[in-house]
């Protein structure tokens, strides 16, 4: 955490605002492997069309940059998004108030009966890992946790930093006799549905009690609203422990906790090592959409997607031709996007599934849309 | 006899713009009411499924777990209420005292200068006093002031840099300007008559003070005091960034909480849990009802304040 909080606190609050302006400082050694983006560029001219969608504000920083590079390349396509949350964004896809919606958890089954559209297509689109920030005096990186002492440190049944049960985790390291104060998303997010969903994955206490959710009944701990939240207090309250999205940890340089994986092996959170968890299972489905604490030596645990919703009959041709065509691109060409604000480029196995799933969507008369 | 059919046309056309001019006015008054109607209603159908799922529970329960579907909006009623008290119990005396200086005793020329700076800090948007809060004020409290709070009753635990306590003074901080604004104007208009005859009897400026002015503005004051606490009730964002958001009723003066207010403004973008939604709607329903009812009691204490004014005099 070297940079100024303002400032990170300015570009979130830029990103919020406009264009995703802070992507330009973004570390270099974040072009790692896994960047499987597509190798040519479709032919994207087409009819015109002015597209609306609304939901996640994940999505935004990755969206506003991708959504205006695609209006370069053809001018008669404008896509306007609306970061209004995911609650939002499902609500105004179930009215057809959107042409799509993105939610950072993919639509239950209750609320795809709601939609009036008909049959929901659900495409994994933004994928997204989660650092183990943490502010411990002379500890300056390194440190070692497993998901089961991460848990108990969240359960608050691991109090002090020099537990035993952390001790042991980093002989190399000494540890202060410390509070931990845990720090947590206040604000419903997909960040800590994620979070919570890993915890919930390796620890029966965590599944049982808290459970998995946007929003959990935290047994300690602070609340921070948004991602420069929690890291302003992580920043502030010495010997304390927060989770902040992997994109704003890289853009602000944080130190994090290795998470030992399913395999064994300590893993630090790059987009390498995030791609790497989410290729380990390539049957992602709407309702099977947990990557946490997959198999893979290389695999960094706490992940997640993040969905676009697209009803699967399009009744106005012009306008599903041009959606159809967008969401090719987002899901291949422009994961290129993704990468410059740091967030992980899906895998080349999952970009084939977005494209499947969206060779289902037909116009009233039910021709394939997407060709 | 012109002249007089001249009036009656004229006083004819008077009471038709009068009517018009009443009707309008009272056509304002009405949707004034119908807008107050409105919010309430809506509120309350939306949030209706919530209360049915909850029953009793939603307002005295004291766990929010919206993943299990569990809402109790006591801790939030806490916060709320715990953090208005501090801020007024802080405002209070400081702007009544502010605003004495100002009217009565500070020369012309600072009173207008720093009038000017008071109604100022009225103008500054809560989210920069939240910042503020967050930024240079949390961590004065964290190390300064709040481990030399331990020997008060109701203030152990960590210091922090968020809290109730903090909560509380941006709370006052920011109702500050209205109690000082009100209570001078009020001050200035206490006639120049009332204070020469306490001098005249020999009286000195604090007489002065204790026996024309004070007395006299009493009810005004109060009025000040009623409308700063509706803007501590539901201040949001300053509140959001120095409350700690912490869903449990809190222990402790310097506890971090979450008011009624902090809990919607966090959880609304993506309360997509079953009941969540609507659960929020029915914090907001309570608030209203306790905005209610504090506005209610405060025209009763200004009722009897005044009604002891009228026999004393």
């Amino acid at each position: 955490m070297r940079q100024p909080f303002s400032r990170a606190l300015f570009c979130a609050g830029a990103a919020t605002l406009a264009l995703a302006g802070c992507g330009g400082s973004s570390t270099p050694s974040s072009s790692g492997a896994g960047a499987q983006t597509g190798t040519s560029d479709p032919d994207l001219s087409g009819p015109a069309a002015s597209l609306t969608g609304a939901g996640s504000t994940f999505d935004q920083p990755f969206f506003t940059r991708a959504f205006y590079d695609y209006n370069q390349k053809d001018s008669g396509v404008t896509i306007t998004y609306a970061s209004i949350g995911s609650g939002g964004g499902i609500a105004q896809f179930q009215a057809q108030t959107v042409d799509f919606g993105a939610s950072d958890v993919p639509m239950k089954a209750s609320e795809i009966a709601a939609a009036k559209g008909g049959t929901v297509l659900q495409v994994p689109v933004a994928l997204g890992g989660e650092a183990i920030s943490y502010n411990l005096a002379g500890v300056a990186g390194g440190l070692h946790l497993t998901g089961t002492v991460l848990a108990q440190i969240y359960l608050g049944q691991i109090k002090k930093w020099n537990d035993p049960a952390i001790m042991s985790l980093n002989p190399g390291i000494i540890l202060p006799s410390q509070a931990i104060t845990v720090i947590h998303r206040s604000d419903g997010s997909g960040t800590s549905y994620i979070f919570t969903n890993y915890l919930s994955t390796v620890s029966p206490p965590w599944s049982s009690g808290p459970g998995t959710g946007k929003t959990v009944n935290w047994p300690v701990g602070l609340g921070g609203k948004g991602n420069e939240g929690v890291a302003g207090l992580v920043k502030q309250v010495a010997g304390s422990i927060g989770y902040v999205e992997l994109a704003y940890a890289l853009q602000n340089n944080f130190t994090f906790a290795a998470i030992q994986n399913a395999a064994g092996q300590w893993v630090q959170p790059t987009l390498a090592t995030v791609a790497a968890d989410a290729a380990q299972k390539p049957a992602v489905s709407s309702t099977d959409f947990s990557i946490v604490n997959e198999k893979g030596s290389t695999s960094y645990p706490i992940s997640g997607y993040s969905w676009v919703l697209v009803y699967e009959k399009q009744t106005d041709t012009t306008k599903g031709t041009a959606l159809v065509k967008v969401l090719d691109w987002l899901t291949h060409a422009g994961q290129a996007d993704a990468q410059a604000v740091d967030y992980v480029p899906l895998p080349a196995n999952i970009q084939q599934l977005a494209r499947t799933t969206l060779q289902q969507i037909v116009d009233s008369a039910g021709t394939q849309l997407l060709k | 006899m012109t002249g007089g059919r001249d009036r009656r046309r004229l006083t004819r056309h008077l009471r038709l713009g009068d009517r018009a001019y009443r009707r309008v006015l009272q056509g304002f008054g009405v949707f004034v009411l119908v807008i107050f109607v409105a919010v309430g209603a809506t509120l309350f159908i939306q949030a209706w499924p919530a209360f049915k799922h909850s029953g009793p529970g939603f307002v005295t329960g004291t766990t929010w777990d919206p993943s299990h579907a569990i809402y109790g909006a006591v801790p939030f009623i806490a916060g709320t209420l715990f953090t208005s008290a501090i801020g007024l119990a802080l405002a209070i005396p400081i702007g009544i005292g502010a605003a004495i200086f100002l009217a009565e005793y500070a020369p012309r020329r600072i009173s207008g200068a720093l009038g000017m700076l008071v109604e100022l800090l009225a103008a500054v948007p809560s989210v920069v006093y939240g910042l503020w809060g967050f930024l240079v004020l949390g961590p004065i409290f964290q190390n300064t002031i709040e481990p030399r709070l331990s020997w008060l009753p109701f203030a152990h635990g960590a210091p922090l840099p968020v809290g109730l306590l903090l909560a509380g003074v941006i709370l006052a901080v920011m109702v500050l300007p209205t109690i000082v604004a009100v209570t001078r104007d009020l001050a200035n208009a206490v006639p120049a008559t009332s204070r020469e005859a306490v001098f005249g009897l020999g009286g000195t400026r604090w007489q002065m003070v204790r026996t024309a002015v004070l007395p006299a503005i009493r009810t005004g004051v109060v009025g000040a005091v009623v409308l700063g606490l509706g803007r501590a009730l539901g201040e949001t964002m300053a509140v959001t960034f120095v409350i700690g958001n912490t869903n449990a009723v809190p222990n402790s003066l310097i506890a971090p909480a979450q008011t009624m207010a902090s809990l919607i403004a966090n959880e609304f973008t993506e309360a997509t849990e079953p009941f969540h939604a609507s659960a929020l709607l029915g914090i907001a329903v309570l608030l209203l009802v306790i905005a209610v009812i504090v506005n209610a009691l405060a025209r009763l204490l200004v009722w009897s304040v005044s009604r002891e004014v009228r026999e004393t005099v």
